[in-house]
């Protein structure tokens, strides 16, 4: 017999064809759009827009832009954590605002500031262009809008759990005589590394994949200051869809496997 | 007094998080408070208030809150699903969800626009009754629903979680049928969380970029998104403009928040 709690048989089998329906057409269509527009002529045109001089320099830049930026988000989320999650402070809760701000701005507007204070007009645009220093329109830009909008990931995935964790355990390895470091070596980072793992690599995504902000300090200089995304987009308004599609599925491919990590270390935490 | 921790660290922890959040967010971000004014104050309106930017701003936070609101069944209906019911399938209908948050803009954007084209495999059927999606300011809004159902979805799950069955077993006690009893006792429960999840889609889909453009079209004052107004002032070199445009959708998006926010709060007290 149906318990009051539930709703009738036929009423739930609506609701989960809804919903899995929705989920089809609105969510994972675009996903499948991605490969069907990619593959539409085959594997030739892929390998061939994937091995393109350009395409391959996309992706260096790429790696090499995630590589900066995620290692520099992963030491000031660990610190912000640390001292939020152990600590009472002054100014604890303005911090913890402070830090989740990034996400509740505009990607555009996270590359604009950047170009309002390093631009050719900006603060020290023409300080540092007498010295030969050039941020907006190359490498160090384009990192830096990367880790303003990769900034709270690491950070906001650690505070609630160590706060959960509270500071016993690392009291009491101080108590036994640890140093601060091996405290931290021995006893947090053990407890926290799958979540920690986790931010990192959803940071690692996001900033592989960030276009809005990148996009605004880049410059778009192909072979050059083209990251990925920046080189989908310039690919598409040649009218080069199956090279367009062919490396937007290489980043869908990135966000797949993001996903799937995810899930893992979800039941491994 | 404030009991004090015996772990080290505190001291260093802080310098270091104070100097990358400085460096990275907080010095850049007084640049878009303080340049705008290089205008003047009346220079700082003029800039915000031409029929072109109030255009885009109409549509851009016209369509995120459409699109936030649109979200708000569709990511009940697939949290309660997900929560509630066991059928195959359901782990990866789960996974799917973080699809809008995994996939990067450019991509979502190159996808929505391939797949509600006038050719596409849903713009086709769509053309055929009529509605355009693509390079209209429908388009904008499908974009934006996209990114922010992960929100509304997320937001939901946990209270749902916890939501235990005793409410809803009292209500059925008492006689109420399923559907006052989810009126009634499910709906009022789930609705702080159902706000902030519409607050967080909203708040993500007013400043989005790289899923927009590729479908809006990006015709002026018709479908132009504020976001690539302020790209075209910085490829102007106008800064100033940039950054006048830039702070207002900030303001703009935050007393949105606000209002948000009063909302939570008075439906948690259950004044709404």
């Amino acid at each position: 017999m149906r318990r009051p709690t539930e709703e009738a048989p036929w009423l739930r089998w609506v609701l989960c064809l809804a919903a899995v329906g929705v989920a089809l057409l609105f969510l994972v269509l675009p996903l499948v759009a991605v490969f069907a527009e990619a593959f539409r002529r085959g594997w030739g045109p892929v390998a061939k827009s994937l091995s393109d001089p350009d395409a391959l320099a996309a992706v260096r830049l790429t790696l090499l832009v995630a590589a900066i930026a995620v290692p520099v988000n992963l030491v000031g989320g660990v610190a912000a954590a640390w001292a939020i999650a152990k600590f009472d402070f002054p100014g604890k809760r303005l911090l913890t605002v402070l830090i989740e701000l990034p996400f509740s701005v505009s990607p555009v507007i996270s590359g604009l500031v950047y170009v309002l204070v390093f631009g050719a007009q900006g603060w020290l645009g023409p300080w540092l262009e007498e010295r030969g220093v050039q941020v907006v329109f190359a490498l160090p830009g384009i990192v830096l809008a990367t880790i303003f909008v990769t900034f709270p990931f690491v950070a906001r995935t650690l505070i609630p759990l160590m706060q959960d964790q509270g500071r016993t355990e690392e009291e009491a390895a101080a108590t036994l005589g640890a140093g601060g470091w091996a405290m931290f070596r021995r006893v947090t980072l053990p407890n926290i590394r799958w979540a920690l793992l986790s931010g990192v690599l959803l940071c690692n995504a996001r900033a592989m994949g960030e276009f809005g902000a990148v996009s605004v300090v880049s410059g778009h200089v192909r072979g050059e200051t083209n990251t990925m995304p920046l080189h989908v987009e310039i690919l598409y308004n040649e009218y080069q869809f199956v090279a367009a599609f062919a490396v937007a599925g290489l980043l869908a491919l990135l966000a797949l496997v993001t996903l799937g990590a995810k899930a893992v270390l979800e039941r491994a935490g | 007094m404030r009991r004090r921790s015996a772990l080290p660290g505190l001291g260093l922890a802080l310098g270091v998080t104070w100097l990358w959040l400085g460096l990275i967010v907080l010095v850049p971000l007084a640049a878009l408070v303080l340049r705008p004014w290089e205008l003047g104050l009346a220079g700082v309106w003029a800039s915000v208030t031409e029929p072109r930017v109030v255009a885009a701003l109409g549509l851009s936070f016209g369509a995120a809150l459409g699109a936030a609101l649109v979200d708000l069944p569709l990511g009940l209906l697939i949290a309660w699903v997900v929560v509630r019911y066991r059928f195959p399938g359901r782990r990866v209908l789960d996974a799917a969800i973080d699809l809008p948050f995994a996939l990067p803009t450019a991509v979502a954007g190159l996808a929505l626009t391939a797949l509600y084209a006038p050719n596409g495999w849903l713009g086709a059927p769509l053309a055929a009754m009529g509605v355009t999606v693509a390079f209209t300011p429908l388009g904008v809004a499908v974009a934006l629903a996209f990114v922010g159902l992960p929100f509304v979805v997320r937001m939901v799950e946990p209270v749902l979680r916890d939501l235990g069955p005793e409410a809803e077993e009292a209500a059925a006690v008492l006689g109420a049928t399923r559907w006052q009893a989810w009126r009634r006792v499910v709906l009022p429960a789930l609705g702080p969380a159902l706000v902030s999840g519409v607050a967080l889609a909203f708040a993500r889909a007013v400043g989005e970029y790289g899923s927009v453009i590729f479908i809006a079209g990006n015709r002026p004052m018709e479908s132009e998104i504020a976001p690539l107004l302020i790209v075209a002032r910085l490829e102007q070199y106008d800064y100033a403009g940039a950054a006048a445009l830039g702070l207002a959708m900030l303001l703009l998006s935050f007393a949105f928040l606000l209002v948000f926010g009063v909302m939570q709060r008075r439906l948690r007290r259950g004044v709404m």
